[in-house]
């Protein structure tokens, strides 16, 4: 009997220590989510010389905080503990701690900078350089200008390929893409776009190369491999006069199954299936949409509104923008830490 | 008099408001084709294909459409509760009020059922609309579908109660052309039906002050928030003390010794 009591007794520990562990597990994974959910969406405000900083989840904004001259362009570190933020009228891009918010660099950008890209380990950081007709190659680790490459007029887009084997910059005036070896750091080829070219971007597996015109209102697919055109969409939004149509930025997920086109004054976020080019929607947004960033489960889609000054949370599931959150004066970039 | 007289009379009451709702057929396309006139034709005209700005319960741009659709439900029960008053000049030119108002149970609660049977009426035609508004691309979070419900009911009680009021005073069927200029047709343009409260104000601040107090406007809120499950206190209390007195005066003036029909001579 008190053998069996004892078997009991150890079975129930047994049972107790099981169930603890699990409810500890499942705290465990909640937090996981919660920390998993608890991203933050940091934005750029040109006017306000300022980043804002808000939490999606309660659509709220937490902070502005005072970042340098005019600051437009922003990215991320690859390992999220820095943000990069040209702050153009400063002619700087200045490194900002993820965390606190603290600036703890600055990086030799050339005049004016604008757009940038950072390669995908993280240690080159590519700058269009607009008034100069450059684009500027730095050393992150050595805070030192690797080269400066002359492109067409105006360059103003510029994106590294995920393989990171090109960088390709749009020039807005000459109508080109300038596509860039990262290994020698020059030009090798150049492709004539539709006018105005803004945004650009690589799909994941860097075989497509989506380039938007802001003045043609389309957006053109380029072939990487042969640096040519295989398609071009055109956006039209009933109601919306052609001349507000201006695709600025653009994003494409990570399987390649849906990419999204920021439609500048038509105040629509164009939904583009990437296997067959389609526009499968328009969702409605804040005003003058400028540029996109995904959550990092890409769930939700964030997007800046320059005239309304504003941030709109698409969800993607529903393909529908669910709340707008109010920033500051002409949020330009955004980006978000996970 | 025991509950179930009560209950039999207040659902013959309502059966019949709803039979003869469905059997006349033009009623219920007409009660339908108004609000689906002002979707599809009006707001098209007035899209705002760039968006309207955030008001709540709206968390990000809508287009006009959508803005107006809490409005357009308003409207049917609006044209409902004094159709409601319509019928009951009708009842009473054609006598038939005379059986209704010989039931031994209390006045008051014969017109509360003659509320609720027009009340329920105008629920359904509002959720037929939303149900074609739902494929015309304006949709709300399916909660919002159960929410609006309550709202929906007090909207019209209170929508009802005001019709009731006004065929107390109303002799004769014609007259009813007075309600439309007077009374539909102020209450639905003076309110936030068709246009938020801060673009009145931009035009005009009397205008502004008469589509904030009036009490359609009050039960527009209510719908509109609702429809997105939220909760607008202030527009509740507004449309229930609305209700409230509407009814207590609709009492008064069917009440033969003191209200209206003493008046004016019987029914």
């Amino acid at each position: 009997m008190i053998n069996l009591n004892l078997h009991v007794n150890g079975a129930n520990k047994i049972m107790n220590k099981t169930v603890l562990s699990r409810t500890v597990f499942a705290l465990l994974s909640l937090g996981l989510i919660a920390a998993v959910q608890a991203e933050t969406v940091f934005i750029t405000l040109e006017k306000d010389n300022a980043l804002a900083v808000v939490d999606p989840g309660s659509g709220k904004l937490i902070k502005t905080v005072d970042i340098g001259q005019r600051p437009r362009g922003i990215t991320i570190s690859p390992d999220h503990k820095f943000l990069y933020v040209a702050t153009s009228d400063d002619n700087t891009i200045k490194i900002i701690d993820a965390e606190t918010i603290k600036e703890v660099g600055r990086l030799p950008s050339g005049d004016d900078p604008e757009t940038f890209a950072i390669n995908p380990s993280g240690d080159r950081l590519y700058v269009s350089n607009e008034d100069d007709s450059l684009v500027t190659v730095i050393d992150i680790d050595q805070k030192k200008v690797v080269k400066q490459i002359k492109v067409g007029v105006e360059p103003e887009g510029i994106t590294v390929s995920p393989d990171n084997q090109w960088v390709v910059s749009a020039s807005e005036t000459t109508n080109m893409v300038h596509w860039i070896d990262t290994k020698t750091n020059a030009i090798v080829d150049n492709t004539l776009v539709d006018p105005r070219p803004r945004a650009l971007s690589f799909t994941a597996d860097s075989r497509q190369l989506w380039v938007t015109s802001e003045m043609a209102g389309s957006l053109m697919v380029l072939d990487v491999k042969s640096r040519q055109l295989v398609k071009t969409v055109k956006f039209a939004v009933q109601g919306v006069s052609a001349d507000k149509i201006q695709p600025v930025g653009i994003i494409i997920d990570n399987d390649n199954k849906r990419g999204y086109v920021a439609l500048g004054s038509a105040n629509r976020v164009a939904v583009i299936n990437a296997q067959t080019f389609e526009v499968e929607k328009y969702v409605l947004v804040g005003q003058r949409v400028w540029n996109l960033a995904f959550s990092p489960d890409q769930k939700r889609l964030y997007t800046t509104n320059g005239s309304s000054n504003d941030i709109s949370i698409i969800d993607l599931e529903t393909q529908t923008a669910t709340k707008s959150v109010g920033v500051g004066t002409y949020p330009w970039g955004v980006i978000v830490k996970p | 008099m025991k509950i179930t007289h009560y209950w039999r009379a207040m659902w013959g009451i309502i059966w019949r408001e709803l039979w003869r709702f469905v059997t006349q057929r033009e009623r219920f396309i007409s009660a339908l084709v108004r609000p689906l006139v002002w979707l599809f034709v009006f707001a098209a005209g007035f899209r705002a294909a760039l968006g309207l700005a955030i008001t709540p319960p709206y968390e990000t741009y809508i287009l006009y459409e959508v803005y107006i659709t809490p409005g357009l439900i308003g409207m049917i029960q609006l044209f409902n509760g004094m159709q409601s008053s319509l019928s009951m000049v009708y009842d009473r030119e054609m006598g038939s009020m005379r059986i209704l108002m010989v039931c031994p149970l209390p006045r008051w609660f014969l017109l509360l059922s003659k509320l609720l049977a027009g009340t329920g009426v105008s629920i359904l035609q509002a959720y037929v609309f939303l149900m074609i508004a739902w494929f015309y691309d304006i949709q709300a979070p399916w909660q919002g579908y159960l929410w609006v419900m309550p709202s929906l009911l007090l909207a019209g009680l209170m929508l009802g109660a005001l019709g009731l009021l006004l065929s107390s005073f109303i002799k004769q069927l014609e007259n009813f052309a007075g309600v439309m200029n007077f009374v539909i047709f102020p209450m639905f343009f003076m309110s936030t039906a068709l246009y938020p409260l801060w673009k009145i104000k931009e035009s005009s601040a009397l205008l502004y002050q008469l589509a904030q107090y009036n009490p359609f406007s009050q039960a527009v809120e209510l719908i509109r928030f609702s429809f997105y499950g939220q909760f607008n206190s202030q527009a509740f209390i507004y449309t229930l003390i609305a209700f409230v007195v509407f009814m207590a005066a609709a009492i008064v003036g069917y009440n033969p010794s003191k209200g209206m029909m003493m008046r004016k001579g019987g029914a």
